[in-house]
Order: C-alpha cells, then sequence, then structure tokens
C-alpha cells in the first residue's frame, strides 16, 4: 500500500479513538470542565501531562534542532524535563492543596487583589495563544505532506476535532484523549527509532544506540560523525558553538518555563489527593523521558544518514523522498558551481587547496523527524504511523492550551472578576463559548501564520519564568510575601522581559547577536535574568510595605501540609 | 473520615523545615548534574568517556543522564515525603 494509503488509514483510525473517548467521557459541571472532577488516577494524569505537554514542538521540531546544533540542542531536552524536577518539589503538591481551578485563581487569591489577577489571566492567556498557533501550524504541515491536501483543509480537520472534544468534553474529555493520544505519539516515535537504531549501529535500544558502533565504518558513531562534520566544515557534533553563559540562562529559562507554564500547571488539580500530584509528577516525567531520551539519538541518526545520502552526492541520483519535500519548499538547492553535484557543507569548509566551498543544500530543520523513515527506506506503514504521531502530539497540545484559554475567561475574568453572580448552568456555556472562540482563533492563526511565529516562542517561556513561577513560589515559601511585591514582582519581570525580546527580535534585529546582547545572553535565555529581577523586586517591595493580612499567613499554613484538601479552598472562596 | 481535617497541626513547623531540607538537598543535586556536569564543566568531563561506549561524558549528561537523574529525583522526594507525611500525622490516607 502506498504511503497516502497508510496515513489514511492510521490518521483515520487515531481520529475515530479520540472522538470515541471523547463522547464516552463528556463533562456534566464545572469541576469536571475546568479540572475533571478532581478524579483523574495519578498514571492517567501522568499521561495526559506527557501528552499536554510535547508538542508539535517536541514531537515534529526537537530532533531536528539538535540533529542540527548537536550539543547545543542540549538546552532542550534539559530544559523541558528539568522544569519537572521544580513542579515536584515546589509547585504541584501545593497547588494540589490549594484546590483552585486556574493559575490566576492562585495569584488572586493569595495575593488578595484583582490586579494580580488579572496580570496573571493576561499572561496566561498571551502564553497560551502563542502556543496554539504553532501546533495549529504543525497540523497543517503534517496534513499537507502526508495526505496531499492544502494545508488550510488540514488546519479545519484538526480545528473540527479539537472543537469536538474540548467544547464537549472540557478538562475530563482532553485528560482521557490526551492518554490516547500520548499512546499513539510514544508508539510512533519509538517504532522509526528503534527501526534507525538497528538499521545504523545493530542495537535495538536507541538510547543506547547512538553511544555504539557505526555498522558501516567500525567505529563509534559519534566519533564518525564528528570526522564528517571535521571533513564537511561544522562544528564536531558533540561539541557546541553557544556560549557557555547563554547555554546555561537558555536551560534555566526553558526549565523554570516549564514550571511556569498554566497548562501544565493545571494538570495537577486534576488529581484526588496532595500525595497523587507529587507523584503524577514523576509519571508525567517517565513518560516524556521515553520520547527525550530517544530524541538525541534519532538526531545522530538522522544527521549521519542525511550527510551520507545528499554529501557530495549527484543532484540527478537523489531519492524520492528529496523530490517530494523540495515540492513543500523545505528542501532547497542551489547549484552554485553547476556541477550538479550537492555540496552540503558548513561555514568553515575548504577544497584541499585552501579555497572556501560555498554551501548549496538548505533543508528545513522541522522536516528532518517527518523525512526520516523515509531517508531511511522504511516501510510505508511506519511513515503513515509519525504522521499519525505528529498529529496527536500536536493535538493533545493544542487542546490542554484552548482549556486554559476558555478557564481564564469563564472563571477568572467572569465568574471571579466581572460577573461574580453567573450561575454554574451560565459559566459552563461561557466556558464553552470561549472554547469555541479560541479554537477558530487558533485555526485562523495556523491558516495564516504571523511570521514571527518562531520568535514568538521565545517570549512563551521567557514571560512564564519571569511572571508564573517567581509569584507562586513565593505565595507558598514565603509567609511575609504581600500583594505589593508580588505584582510589582511580576510586571517589572514581564517589562523587562518583554522589551528584550521585542528589541533583539522586532525593533532591531540586525543588532541580535552576541556582541550587543546583554552579558552575552540570547533573547531565548533572557526569561532567566527576568525571573530573577521578579524576584528581586518582590523580595525587596515586600520588606517595605504592609504585611498580608492574617487570613493568607493561615491559608499559607493550610496549603504547607496535605491533610484537609477542602479546607483550604474554603477560606478563600 | 476517622480524623476531623481541622485537628491542630501542632509540629507544622517540623514538618515544613524537614521539608525544605529534602528540597535543598535534592536540588542541589538537580543543579550539579545538568548545569554543572552537562554545562559549566561540560568540556573536561568530554575528555573522559563512558566506559564502553562512544559518548563523551559530559555530552552524555546533557542528552541523557541528566533526564534519567531528573525522574530519580521525583520518585525519592514522593518516597520521603509519604513518609514524612505519615510520621507528622499529615498525611491523607483516611481522607
Amino acid at each position: 500500500m502506498s504511503v497516502t494509503a497508510w496515513t489514511f488509514i492510521l490518521v483515520g483510525l487515531s481520529f475515530a479513538l479520540y472522538i470515541g473517548v471523547a463522547v464516552w467521557s463528556r463533562a456534566h459541571s464545572t469541576s469536571e470542565f475546568y479540572v475533571a472532577g478532581t478524579g483523574v488516577s495519578p498514571l492517567a494524569n501522568g499521561m495526559a501531562t506527557a501528552a499536554d505537554w510535547m508538542s508539535a514542538a517536541s514531537f515534529i521540531s526537537m530532533a531536528g534542532i539538535i540533529s542540527f546544533q548537536g550539543y547545543d540542542g542540549s538546552v532542550y531536552l534539559m530544559g523541558w524535563t528539568g522544569g519537572y524536577v521544580l513542579l515536584a518539589l515546589l509547585l504541584a503538591p501545593y497547588l494540589r492543596k490549594f484546590g483552585a481551578y486556574t493559575v490566576p485563581d492562585f495569584v488572586g487569591d493569595r495575593y488578595y487583589s484583582q490586579t494580580a489577577r488579572i496580570v496573571a489571566v493576561v499572561c496566561a492567556i498571551f502564553v497560551s495563544f502563542t502556543y496554539v498557533a504553532g501546533q495549529m501550524r504543525g497540523v497543517g504541515i503534517v496534513f499537507s505532506r502526508f495526505l496531499e491536501v492544502p494545508v488550510e483543509i488540514g488546519v479545519f480537520i484538526g480545528m473540527g476535532i479539537v472543537f469536538f472534544y474540548a467544547v464537549l468534553g472540557g478538562m475530563k474529555g482532553i485528560t482521557y484523549t490526551q492518554v490516547a493520544q500520548y499512546c499513539v505519539l510514544i508508539f510512533a516515535y519509538l517504532v522509526p527509532a528503534i527501526f534507525l537504531s538497528l538499521l545504523i549501529t545493530g542495537n535495538a535500544i536507541p538510547q543506547l544506540g547512538f553511544g555504539g558502533v557505526d555498522q558501516t565504518s567500525g567505529a563509534f558513531l559519534l566519533d564518525r560523525l564528528n570526522d564528517l562534520h571535521g571533513e564537511l566544515g561544522f562544528t564536531a557534533y558533540t561539541s557546541g558553538a553557544k556560549s557557555t553563559i547563554d547555554i546555561f540562562f537558555i536551560t534555566a529559562a526553558l526549565m523554570v518555563g516549564t514550571a511556569g507554564l498554566p497548562h501544565v500547571i493545571i494538570r495537577f488539580y486534576t488529581v484526588p489527593r496532595v500525595r497523587d500530584a507529587r507523584i503524577s509528577v514523576g509519571w508525567a516525567l517517565i513518560f516524556i523521558a521515553m520520547l527525550y531520551t530517544a530524541a538525541p539519538a534519532v538526531a545522530v541518526f538522522a544527521r549521519t544518514n542525511l550527510l551520507r545520502t545528499v554529501s557530495e552526492q549527484p543532484y540527478s541520483e537523489m531519492p524520492e523522498w528529496f523530490t517530494t519535500w523540495e515540492g513543500t519548499g523545505l528542501i532547497s538547492f542551489d547549484d552554485r558551481n553547476g556541477d550538479g553535484v550537492i555540496q552540503y557543507v558548513g561555514p568553515d569548509a575548504q577544497t584541499a587547496a585552501g579555497a572556501p566551498i560555498e554551501n548549496e543544500l538548505t533543508i528545513d530543520r522541522d522536516i528532518m523527524v517527518l523525512a526520516n523513515p523515509e531517508i531511511s527506506g522504511l516501510p510505508n506503514w511506519v511513515i503513515g504511523l509519525v504522521a499519525a504521531g505528529g498529529l496527536a502530539a500536536a493535538l493533545s497540545t493544542a487542546a490542554g492550551l484552548l482549556l486554559v484559554i476558555s478557564s481564564a475567561v469563564s472563571h477568572d475574568l467572569l465568574k471571579r472578576g466581572f460577573r461574580p453572580g453567573i450561575t454554574e448552568q451560565g459559566e459552563l456555556i461561557a466556558a464553552r463559548v470561549s472554547a469555541g472562540f479560541a479554537v477558530v482563533v487558533a485555526g485562523y492563526l495556523g491558516i495564516n501564520p504571523p511570521g514571527f511565529v518562531a520568535e514568538v516562542v521565545a517570549f512563551a517561556f521567557g514571560l512564564a519564568a519571569a511572571s508564573f513561577f517567581p509569584a507562586i513560589i513565593l505565595g507558598i515559601f514565603s509567609k511575609r510575601m504581600n500583594r505589593e511585591g508580588a505584582v510589582l514582582g511580576m510586571v517589572a519581570g514581564i517589562t523587562f522581559t518583554a522589551a528584550y525580546i521585542v528589541y533583539f527580535k522586532f525593533i532591531n534585529p540586525g543588532a541580535n547577536n552576541a556582541e550587543s546582547w546583554w552579558f552575552g545572553i540570547s533573547p531565548e535565555g533572557i526569561g532567566t535574568l527576568g525571573m530573577l529581577l521578579n524576584f528581586a523586586i518582590a523580595l525587596t517591595v515586600s520588606r517595605f510595605t504592609p504585611p498580608p493580612p492574617p487570613q493568607i499567613a493561615h491559608l499559607v499554613n493550610l496549603i504547607r501540609v496535605p491533610r484537609g484538601a477542602r479546607e483550604a479552598h474554603e477560606i478563600t472562596g | 473520615m476517622t480524623h476531623p481535617p481541622d485537628r491542630p497541626a501542632v509540629s507544622n513547623e517540623g514538618y515544613w523545615r524537614r521539608n525544605l531540607t529534602y528540597v535543598g538537598i535534592l536540588l542541589v543535586i538537580w543543579f550539579a548534574i545538568s548545569y554543572g556536569a552537562g554545562i559549566l564543566f561540560v568540556e573536561p568531563l568530554n575528555r573522559i568517556r563512558l566506559p564502553g561506549t562512544g559518548f563523551p561524558l559530559g555530552f552524555w549528561f546533557a542528552q541523557q543522564g541528566s533526564v534519567y537523574v531528573f525522574v530519580v529525583l521525583i520518585f525519592v522526594y514522593v518516597y520521603l515525603m509519604n513518609r514524612l507525611d505519615r510520621e507528622f500525622g499529615v498525611d491523607e490516607e483516611d481522607e
């Protein structure tokens, strides 16, 4: 059967599964819509969190980025997993004890301030929209490449599916579809990884295989790849090109940003008890690690395969996948010296006589995971499976984000903000309407992506790191932290981070290089400095302003111990 | 429910101090493995091979080892805290 036929079958089956699960688990109350009635088992929550967290970026882009950046790509591996340690140790158990529905709920109640709530709502909505646009784009790419439908139609189909289960099912529907989506995406990621590992190193475990011996040359695979990089004028794969301080700050911003992302945090509201919240972070990280430890192996296999397939080979003899991807514009070849042979080289490439060699091939790093099975000549059903996995990753994350947007509107802005008298039924309708509206906006952004989608991702993490993380940590670990400190800290953190990113990404992109950056920190890593600024300002201001009212100290005491989960929310509610 | 949920928590200070100690120790390990071995000392560590493999040690910590250690840290914390909850009688067994 052809690739397209397999893709239709596998994608169709997976979609039918999601819809079935959604119908079975639809929500009947606001509690079910926002937090799945707090009845989710820790294991299921771990899987759902993993699917929620692993987006199109993790599934489609990450191994490709690592493949092109080598050691520098480690920032994503450490950054997007290390945040879970912070979540488990510093946030999840206390937020579960507090027992709210949303992140702005906690910020608003702990800091007894509508201003704090509104600042948090604005951040939550901005961060989530940034993210969701990228997911819809991922859906569009997969559809257009594998099912040969226009990107627009692909986005419409994706919107329809997400609309169906996010709007009907709320958090309950999302949680159980995410469990199914995790199973699809991890299977789809590991099958080709195992195939590739066997093919290249003879070891069935990719995590071990990429440290093993290359079947073709008999040398260690990483040594062979470093040699190839040297010959072609690229930086050695296992050492990086970025400065140590930049690697440090980007990793920290991604870690802290992960721990501050609202769609991740709210997942830990859905389990019955505090100890379930703790252990479900552990399960989540195990499920995430299955993909994240395989990704660097896939990156090495993809890089080796790519260099062997294209470098110094005649253009006329390129395999079918090369021309198919050329059709999408994601691979382009420009034969500058007119010899009909592909020169794919790095900036330091030289001929034996010392003359520089020009690079003739441009490859979009986002296609590496999707093209990998074709490059290695794996069976057609594997290619269809990868398409279904990419869609599962994008849809599961999109649904989680849409829920954050919808609850920010119906719960934080209406119920806790401007319309406190709204009925349970009214709030549920408002939640569904705003989820529906958010799906449409996300779809629009997916079809007409603003040119700066990649740029604004730095925003999402930077802002989450510089706003929520310090406010929540201080709210739990410092009884003295008050409204004034928290609000000014958040505002300072956001303003500083946003100004730095906007300056280098939009106002003066020409200056976006290590010489102009403060202390050599790139816009991707500046959220770390924003976070430190937030902490410093919050701690200073709180010392010179009145302490919080006594019931806040009581609330903090309550959230610090697991017993009595019902009581904590009643004090503020 | 056999205990009323609002039973006075006399020993919460001790509970919280022990919790902070656990968190502090685990975060030191978290930092040492990722930022230490994976970033700050990656170059000297890269001169050593993970025995029997082609992995330079610093590179391995950055792309594999740190993730494994993160998982272990969380489960150690879960174990320690469940034990501490029972010791101070603030667990949720009967809720």
